[in-house]
């Protein structure tokens, strides 16, 4: 799960990681109260939206008196925010974070992330932090400090010191900024995050540690653990079709093709989507309805797909293993009944229970095309919406 | 011969008496394997199928010799359940729960070392020598028993697909893994290679990736000079969009690894043949594997 920017800062304040004084504005008469609490100027406005790049795409701008606050505010809210992480659609910016300018001396980048290969916790470090960080770790990998945390043993002071000496910190700032990753990384076990960025941390003038950015991401699986975190998602930043699909438990992410496509298990999902482009088309969708699936959850998948209005033909790919084949043949029929399907279906089944499944279907009348294997089911579907255009 | 599991294996199941759990205990023992003992804490003493349920397992391996585990028990536990697997010196735990917390999973992982015990999954079907043991979640009678086909996944469904196409050209298999999909994992492809390179009855191996990680890349890697035998590969997500990543970080970790391109690229550079169409994954085993 991803929350915005202020948040992740007011849980960096829990754990007593520096942040510049601000606060979260909807509007232009809140953002100027904010401002007018924090003075003296310049202070920064920056649009809070689940996605990077704000900076580039017009996003955060500095104010140098409450006039410009006001007008800079009015502006940014309610714009349709466009970065290289939001996609071309973009996305729209409905409240800002109004800060406290900074004399930065030095920008450093910092994050901390599990690592898959060693099953450790890792934290990355660059003094490299005003620059494109992904081309500097392309470019010039040794500029990127990366020190490997055992989850069992904490991290010591030890290992901060191995990246603070690493980033070359002046001697006074050492034990300010061991102090600060020290609580962040406890805040990272603590919260079971996926991701703690900071970009930049800054080193200030007077020789402090502030975060003057803050991305936080949260482990969906530990989510149970942490019902305070939950409070702090966004529904609005989600695509909403993504919303109602995840209140049924099913895997959904729009894409922008036509043929709607619904297949129990991610790796055969991918595979699918990859076979009706091979065939010719484009997937509409990826939906995984998992391996214990409900005829409830299939009826939903299906209608959650006939709601995206691209979608002119639907390919239904089950290899029953837990997910039975009549289970699903019951949910397509119960969604059809209900929502009427508009759109030719083609349904390739598999697995246990397939006879049964294929009974169900042929029994309920319904115009449904069956397809012998994934190959010949790319193929049909791919015709039909070929045919459509 | 076969790998990790077959005829000897004496299986319990920890979470056997909720509802998953049965199910598919149920449907192991009906394919002929021997399972010996279930645990549920605060259950102990009952029997489900005749099958003697104990509190914990260090109880369940003393009374019954039990010698491997299949995990049934709710992500939240699953954790837990795992480490009283390996702490009773059970040698193989085949974990079948799905969204265990990725910090669990990596104490998980630092715990094991060093024991002697054997992880697969989680998040995965299990393992199936098939005409001998099945030890997971995947339909029985798509396997064809005796080889010569070893089969290791990180896929669940995925794994079920190309082992009926390899069933329907008539090819068997000595032993089916699925390794699991989670970002944090027990056994990896390259133990699995390994095992299957030793196995005298195994003749060629299938390997299923996807996008994500870069343990088709170490895989790649350890090929070249360990494995002889000729592996069919296929790599799911080619089309998936790349967004939904994980700030700059992700990226840093894994450069360019970890796209389905960078993995195909790989693993063709060791000499793997790559399935690029699915529908066509039995037909291509035919022409490598016979």
């Amino acid at each position: 799960m991803k929350i915005h920017e202020y948040q992740a800062k007011e849980l960096f304040k829990t754990y007593n990681i520096p942040i510049p004084a601000g606060g979260v504005a909807f509007n232009s008469d809140e953002a100027q109260k904010i401002a007018k609490d924090i003075a003296p100027f310049p202070v920064v406005v920056k649009a809070q939206i689940h996605a990077g790049g704000r900076g580039k795409g017009g996003g955060v701008k500095l104010a140098g008196s409450m006039k410009e606050v006001a007008t800079i505010a009015i502006d940014i809210i309610g714009m349709n925010l466009i970065t290289h992480q939001t996609g071309p659609q973009g996305k729209l910016v409905q409240k800002v974070l109004v800060e406290q300018g900074l004399n930065i001396a030095k920008e450093l980048y910092l994050s901390i992330i599990p690592d898959r290969a060693t099953g450790k916790i890792v934290v990355m470090a660059s003094e490299a932090g005003g620059m494109d960080i992904e081309e500097v770790a392309a470019k010039t990998p040794e500029k990127i400090i990366k020190v490997y945390i055992d989850p069992l043993m904490n991290i010591q002071p030890y290992h901060s010191r191995q990246v603070a000496f690493g980033l070359n910190l002046s001697p006074v700032v050492i034990k300010p900024f061991v102090s600060m990753l020290t609580h962040l990384y406890h805040l990272f076990v603590d919260y079971d995050c996926s991701l703690v960025e900071i970009h930049p941390l800054v080193i200030t003038e007077k020789d402090t540690v502030i975060a003057l950015d803050a991305k936080v991401d949260f482990d969906d699986n530990a989510l149970f653990r942490h019902k305070d975190i939950l409070e702090y998602r966004d529904v609005d930043e989600e695509d909403p079709l993504e919303v109602e699909a995840s209140k049924f438990n099913l895997n959904y992410i729009k894409l922008d093709g036509n043929v709607g496509n619904m297949v129990n298990g991610a790796g055969l999902a991918m595979a699918t989507m990859d076979i009706i482009k091979l065939a010719g088309a484009e997937p509409a969708n990826f939906l995984d309805v998992g391996g214990g699936a409900s005829a409830e959850m299939v009826e939903n998948g299906l209608r959650i797909m006939l709601s995206d209005e691209n979608v002119k033909g639907i390919l239904i790919n089950i290899f029953g293993g837990i997910l039975r084949c009549d289970i699903l043949a019951e949910g397509v029929v119960k969604a059809a009944e209900k929502t009427g399907i508009t759109v030719p279906v083609v349904i390739r089944m598999e697995g246990t229970n397939v006879e049964e499944g294929r009974k169900i279907l042929t029994e309920s009348g319904l115009n449904l095309i069956t397809a012998a294997d994934m190959k010949d089911a790319a193929q049909k579907v791919a015709a039909f919406v070929k045919n459509d255009e | 011969m076969s790998i990790f599991v077959d005829n000897n294996t004496r299986l319990l199941v920890q979470g056997v008496t909720g509802k998953e759990g049965q199910f598919h205990t149920r449907q192991c023992m009906a394919y002929g394997t021997h399972v010996v003992a279930g645990v549920t804490p605060g259950k102990g003493g009952q029997k489900m199928d005749g099958v003697p349920v104990f509190n914990t397992v260090k109880e369940a391996v003393a009374d019954t010799g039990a010698n491997c585990s299949m995990i049934f028990v709710p992500p939240a536990f699953a954790a837990d359940a795992i480490m009283e697997a390996a702490d009773a010196g059970v040698d193989l735990v085949v974990a079948i729960t799905e969204g265990i917390p990725v910090m669990d999973m990596m104490k998980v992982k630092h715990y094991l070392t060093g024991s002697k015990s054997r992880l697969i999954g989680p998040n995965c079907p299990g393992i199936i020598t098939p005409g001998q043991c099945k030890v997971g979640i995947m339909p029985g009678p798509i396997h064809r028993p005796g080889g010569p086909v070893g089969v290791v996944s990180r896929s669940g469904t995925l794994t079920y697909e190309v082992v009926h196409q390899l069933t329907l050209q008539g090819i068997g298999q000595t032993t089916c893994i699925g390794i699991g999909g989670d970002p944090v994992n027990g056994t990896n492809f390259i133990d699995c290679l390994d095992a299957f390179e030793q196995d005298p009855e195994t003749t060629g191996i299938v390997m299923v990736g996807e996008i994500g990680g870069t343990a088709e890349e170490e895989a790649s890697e350890f090929i070249t000079g360990h494995v002889t035998k000729p592996i069919v590969g296929f790599i799911a997500g080619l089309t998936a969009p790349p967004g939904r990543r994980m700030g700059h970080a992700g990226a840093i970790i894994s450069g360019s690894s970890g796209t389905a391109q960078g993995k195909i690229d790989a693993m063709k550079a060791s000499g793997i043949h790559i399935c690029e169409n699915l529908g066509t994954f039995g037909e291509l085993c035919r022409e490598i594997f016979t």
